[in-house]
């Protein structure tokens, strides 16, 4: 694996890592991992940096919704058109062209189902190439970002061993 | 009359490592590096094996020396490390790596013979040779050596006139490996003296540079070699009791003799979940060989940041640091007290281990993080 590679796989591991730390778990210099990280940054390979919240954990009750859309387009209108304006809602969290039933997959987030409902029935039902909205709210999530929230962590091996 | 351990028992002294086990127990917020097993699962197609395994009802012994399936799985993955075994009668599956160890104790050792042990070393290696009535002959290896067994080493020791040799490379606590050229010149000591060797192989897959080479590989050193792995380090699998020996038909059959009175069978659950891991595990095992990796690049850089000498372990998951302070002993106890750390003193391993600390790096890299800032504040 290249360093490049190496350092995106650390850096989705855990984007806290610091350099330094970076450094350490590569046995590389600081400075060439800064510059590293400058570069896939600038180059627009590293997006953003977020952290993995389980919000039921401090009884946040915020709802999460998964809608498939389908679209109908035409010749002056293109799937990245539509995905334009769909991404364009700060309400739609995560946004993809998927290939089967439908064509966009929608991560939606809001302070409760009300406006969940609200929004996909007022701003994305009402756009012109959607032709069919599915929701599906989110009633427990298991696992997200490679992190199982229902993995305490718990070590129970002996303190000490041979 | 009250029932009295047996003179062979009461010989044995308890694991130097037990005191300092139960200070540990005692403490909460311990972060423990003290602990010789991985953090890891084991991969979650061995895990799915065994529970099939259980809801069809296999549940019953197996044939002494395993399942035949798994001594063939065993046979053909070991040919990596150019070592050829007939599954029918050259390979015996155990209990563990220690059981395969201990059956080898009794059934090759004869009272008064002697045993050279390579040392610092695993803790079981000396009471299983005094269990079988031989007699231990330390053979402490050097940190200028990088802890490697050297003719030099074995001369100075008196090796020459030992009936058996036993070792582990990868090395527990010192993460040492040893390379072809090196174990080409032990090899060689061996047959000019008549030694024969039991090399204990069980971090073979956590060798993070070069390549693993087993002793065995020699010419006429197959005859005179017991080679013992399992499925614990590698693949996690720690509880669920699988090891193996491999060596020739003679030796592997009286350790069958030893093996069929008292196991009787490995555990049947576990030997469908090797057969699995030896099938379908590779990749985990990849994952979690690199992961170690760079936690062992992050402790090495550590220790070194805080003037810490370390010896650059090369393999299993330890490391084996010079101790910043005169007592071992007395450091790591201080260390617990202060701050919550646990490393086991270098004494708990035999000779050559004295004024060293071993700190296993099988613990998650947060815990790792949190143990070196704490050392740090330690020893500033």
């Amino acid at each position: 694996m290249d360093e490049r590679d190496e350092l995106l796989e650390l850096l989705c591991e855990n984007a806290r890592y610091s350099t330094a730390d970076l450094a350490r778990l590569t046995g590389r210099d600081e400075e060439a991992v800064e510059e590293a990280i400058d570069e896939l940054e600038a180059q627009g390979v590293v997006q953003g940096y977020t952290a993995i919240v389980d919000w039921d954990a401090v009884g946040d009750e915020r709802v999460q919704a998964h809608v498939e859309c389908n679209v109908t387009l035409d010749r002056e209108t293109s799937y990245r058109d539509v995905a334009k304006r769909l991404a364009g809602f700060p309400e739609v969290q995560g946004l993809r062209l998927v290939s089967g039933d439908y064509d966009f997959a929608l991560e939606v987030e809001g302070q409760n189902m009300r406006e969940v409902s609200r929004f996909i029935s007022d701003k994305v039902a009402p756009l012109p190439e959607i032709t069919q909205t599915v929701t599906h709210y989110i009633m427990e999530t298991y696992k997200q970002g490679g992190y199982r929230f229902d993995d305490g962590g718990d070590d129970d091996r002996l303190s000490v061993t041979p | 009359m009250t029932l009295t351990p047996s003179d062979r028992v009461a010989e044995v002294p308890p694991s130097g490592i037990r005191r300092f086990f139960e200070l540990a127990e005692e403490m909460d917020d311990v972060i423990s590096l003290g602990v010789g097993e991985p953090d890891f699962s084991a991969p979650w197609a061995a895990r799915e094996a065994a529970i099939t395994s259980l809801e069809r009802g296999q549940t019953s012994y197996t044939a002494n020396r395993g399942k035949r399936e798994l001594r063939e799985e065993i046979a053909r993955d070991v040919r990596r490390w150019n070592l050829e075994y007939d599954p029918d009668d050259e390979i015996l599956v155990t209990a563990g790596a220690s059981e395969a160890l201990d059956l080898a104790f009794r059934a090759l050792v004869n009272p008064g013979d002697t045993v050279a042990v390579a040392q610092p070393c695993y803790v079981s290696y000396e009471p299983g040779v005094t269990f079988a009535g031989g007699e231990v002959l330390d053979v402490p290896t050097r940190v200028e050596d990088e802890f490697k067994l050297t003719p030099e080493v074995l001369s100075e020791a008196g090796a020459e006139d030992a009936d058996l040799l036993v070792y582990c490379y990868p090395n527990n606590p010192t993460g040492a490996t040893m390379n072809r050229a090196e174990l080409f010149e032990v090899a060689q000591f061996c047959r000019e003296h008549d030694v024969d060797v039991l090399s204990d192989e069980i971090y073979a897959d956590l060798t993070y540079e070069g390549e693993h080479v087993s002793i065995a590989e020699f010419d006429g050193m197959r005859e005179r070699t017991v080679v013992f792995n399992g499925f614990s380090k590698a693949y996690a699998m720690t509880g669920l009791r699988l090891g193996y020996a491999m060596g020739p038909a003679e030796v592997i059959s009286a350790m069958n003799r030893v093996h069929q009175y008292t196991m009787l069978s490995a555990p049947t659950t576990a030997q469908h979940a090797a057969i699995e891991a030896l099938r379908n595990c590779e990749e985990e095992v990849a994952e979690m060989r690199k992961q170690y990796d760079r936690r062992r690049n992050f402790v090495l850089s550590r220790f070194e940041e805080m003037g810490v000498d370390c010896f650059e372990a090369t393999g299993a998951f330890y490391v084996f640091p010079e101790c910043p302070g005169d007592d071992a002993e007395q450091f790591a106890e201080d260390l617990l007290e202060a701050e919550q750390v646990a490393m086991v003193p270098g004494s708990a391993f035999g000779a050559g281990a004295d004024g060293h600390l071993r700190a296993s790096y099988a613990t998650g890299l947060d815990e790792l993080k949190e143990a070196m800032d704490r050392l740090e504040r330690f020893v500033a």
